[in-house]
């Protein structure tokens, strides 16, 4: 059995379009300072410093961790640096978590950060090498046709990818660092903006951002303030070429739920849980999501987004802080899902707080959706 | 009668130029100025007055003898963007008249403003200070005043050689000829397309080539409205096409048919470009367009 693992506090950026105001040392440190004062500690508290980014080309800036060591108080500490794409926020927190739940350390800081202004993700993504006719134009242009194929599969109606574009906006009026706030947001807003990849529409599509979020972590003996119990951590990944893999509802998301729902005794993610921070970067991935993680069965996801079920006043709550399709600095989203997870079951949610959320999923995934990284946090220890 | 106007060039100038005593208030301005500091003065209602006055414009009363030394940097108030400079004016290329409020005054300063391009000037802009080589105390110790750095363009360029290998290599011969070639793993039974030498489902290597036809079945695909180097036209449908034989689809154009009139399920082959004119890329295939033949059941 691993050593017990708390999240005793939580900092994050106002996410938005452009920080100029800051280099990438300035916003990683706000975001490391604003969690390091949440635990009433400081620097000198800190054992170790995990960072997470999504690829380098984002920025253009080789091993950005080896230069945010000095930002990050990180001077004779361990320091390393994580990535596994678009889940990378969340294999950072599971990083940190290891090292508590393996004994190696007492408080660990994990931070993970995006700055998109500095470049183009699209470009990034789609660097076209040579003999490689490969026509995928970004993220969206990867996903788009899994969206369609799950419309097929399911039947789904076309506007459910409508609502949760909505629903997630609605939320992230209510949360001070959500990036898209837009007053008066509604169905006939999002179905009057243009296809860019269809069937994805503009603000069916999460923005991109600048941004970071940070989080400390402590055993047992260390914890200050409120904590965050982890009761489950878990990560898959799979070959992005393997005959005969189901695209739609990926093989590890499926085993790494059931990984982390049998760490934390839930056998009902639906029921069980009270919330929930998935990674949604496409509206049309909360229903593809929610079978993919077991809340709905196969073919009914779209049903429970529907009923309303998955709004801040349903039975179960996807993504009340906005979710990634309100905020999107890329390597920091699925720590922020992690993080709001947390925030949720410590009673600090905010405006966007779920009434007397006891235990929390956040989740992440990324590249081809192969990488798969989740934990579950309850308010009451293990 | 005079045949024409009578006209001559006179010049008005007293020999030297005047002098302009600058008394206690002025004179300590553009001393200071001299060294490279800009200081203001405060008036008895507590303001800061850059450059200083002897007298409160506002009450008509005497400055105090505060000084308080502002800037170097401040904020763009307003400005006018000069187009073709003039040959007294301070620089020889376009410019901003600006007004200019100096950290820790309460007034603003005339000066110019080098900034290149007037899109990058936005009240709140901060801008600095250049000086000039030789200062005399005058207010043109300033030569102009420039926005400060806030962003700088780093440029990567990494030139590097991309060696296809052994089984991409052995693939790009395959379309060079017009055909796809594969490779079947026999231990999962699978073919994968474009030919490989392991197999990432379990790992083994693969020997087993496979020539696949230049047909398939469009499994699902996306309509993109953005732009893309490689597409003709926008809008243009990326597929997936699972190749006849094959167990993994390959993402490629779709062409010779509108973009709403694309169907999963929907037959396709390769349009190949004439075989004088092929290489061993991907460009050999300018797109896959439906045969014709009915939909497939997905």
């Amino acid at each position: 059995m691993s050593n017990r693992c708390a999240v005793i506090g939580v900092g994050q950026t106002a996410y938005t379009t452009k920080r100029h105001d800051v280099s990438i040392a300035g916003l990683v440190r706000e975001a490391a300072l604003r969690a390091l004062e949440d635990a009433g500690l400081t620097f000198k508290d800190i054992d170790a410093v995990v960072i997470g980014k999504a690829p380098d080309l984002f920025e253009g800036v080789m091993m950005p961790e080896a230069y945010l060591a000095d930002a990050l108080g990180a001077a004779g500490k361990p320091m390393m640096r994580v990535h596994t794409a678009g889940s990378v926020g969340g294999s950072t927190g599971l990083v940190g978590a290891s090292l508590i739940q393996g004994g190696v350390h007492e408080r660990v800081l994990v931070v993970a950060f995006e700055k998109q202004s500095e470049s183009n993700a699209t470009w990034a993504l789609s660097t076209h090498l040579p003999f490689n006719a490969s026509l995928v134009v970004g993220a969206g242009g990867y996903f788009a046709p899994h969206i369609r194929e799950y419309i097929r599969r399911s039947g789904a109606p076309d506007h459910i990818g409508t609502l949760v574009a909505v629903k997630d906006r609605l939320n992230a009026l209510k949360n001070p660092y959500a990036h898209l706030k837009i007053p008066g947001i509604n169905r006939e807003m999002v179905e009057s903006t243009p296809m860019l990849w269809e069937p994805i529409r503009y603000l069916e599509t999460c923005p991109s951002s600048d941004g970071a979020c940070a989080m400390v972590l402590s055993s047992e003996s260390k914890v200050t303030g409120t904590p965050a119990w982890v009761l489950g951590t878990a990560m898959r990944s799979e070959p992005i070429f393997r005959a005969g893999r189901d695209t739609v509802n990926p093989q590890g998301g499926k085993d790494c739920a059931a990984d982390v729902y049998a760490q934390a005794g839930i056998t009902d993610p639906r029921r069980e849980l009270d919330v929930a921070e998935v990674y949604v970067p496409f509206s049309w991935y909360e229903p593809m999501w929610l079978e993919n993680l077991g809340f709905a069965a196969e073919g009914e996801g779209w049903k429970l987004t529907e009923s309303g079920a998955t709004a801040l006043d349903g039975d179960i709550p996807w993504n009340a802080s906005g979710g990634v399709l309100s905020s999107n600095p890329i390597g920091a989203s699925g720590l922020i899902r992690f993080a709001e997870a947390a925030q949720q079951v410590r009673g600090m949610a905010g405006e966007h707080q779920v009434d007397g959320a006891r235990r929390a999923l956040g989740h992440a995934y990324g590249g081809g959706a192969q990488f798969f990284a989740m934990w579950i946090v309850g308010s009451r220890k293990p | 009668m005079p045949s024409e106007d009578l006209v001559a060039d006179h010049v008005l100038e007293f020999p030297g130029g005047y002098t302009r005593t600058t008394g206690p208030v002025i004179g300590r301005f553009l001393t200071e100025l001299r060294d490279g500091r800009i200081l203001g003065v405060r008036t008895q209602e507590g303001r800061v007055l850059v450059p200083p006055l002897e007298y409160d414009p506002g009450t008509g009363d005497p400055v105090t003898g505060e000084w308080v030394e502002v800037g170097p940097s401040g904020t763009l108030a307003a400005w006018s963007w000069v187009h073709e400079p003039r040959p007294q004016h301070p620089l020889d290329r376009p410019f901003a008249w600006a007004l200019i409020k100096l950290d820790g005054a309460d007034t603003c300063l005339v000066h110019a403003v080098d900034a290149g391009d007037p899109k990058t000037l936005r009240p709140g802009t901060r801008v600095r200070p250049r000086w000039s080589a030789e200062r005399t105390g005058s207010i043109t110790d300033i030569a102009c005043f420039v926005p400060e750095v806030t962003r700088i363009v780093s440029p990567v360029r990494v030139p590097y050689k991309i060696r296809a290998g052994a089984s991409l290599s052995r693939f790009l011969e395959g379309i060079r000829a017009g055909t796809f070639l594969g490779s079947r793993c026999t231990t999962c039974d699978k073919v994968y397309v474009p030919y490989r030498s392991s197999c990432p489902e379990c790992g083994n290597a693969i020997s087993g080539e496979v020539t696949l036809p230049d047909t398939g079945t469009v499994t699902t695909f996306a309509i993109n409205n953005l732009p893309d180097p490689r597409a003709p036209q926008v809008p243009f449908v990326s597929a997936y096409i699972l190749i006849d034989g094959a167990d993994v689809p390959m993402i490629a154009l779709l062409g010779d048919v509108p973009a709403h009139e694309v169907r999963q399920g929907m037959r396709v082959r390769a349009v190949w470009v004439p075989e004088e004119e092929r290489t061993a890329g991907m460009g050999n295939i300018k797109w896959f367009a439906p045969t014709g033949e009915q939909d497939v059941e997905l």
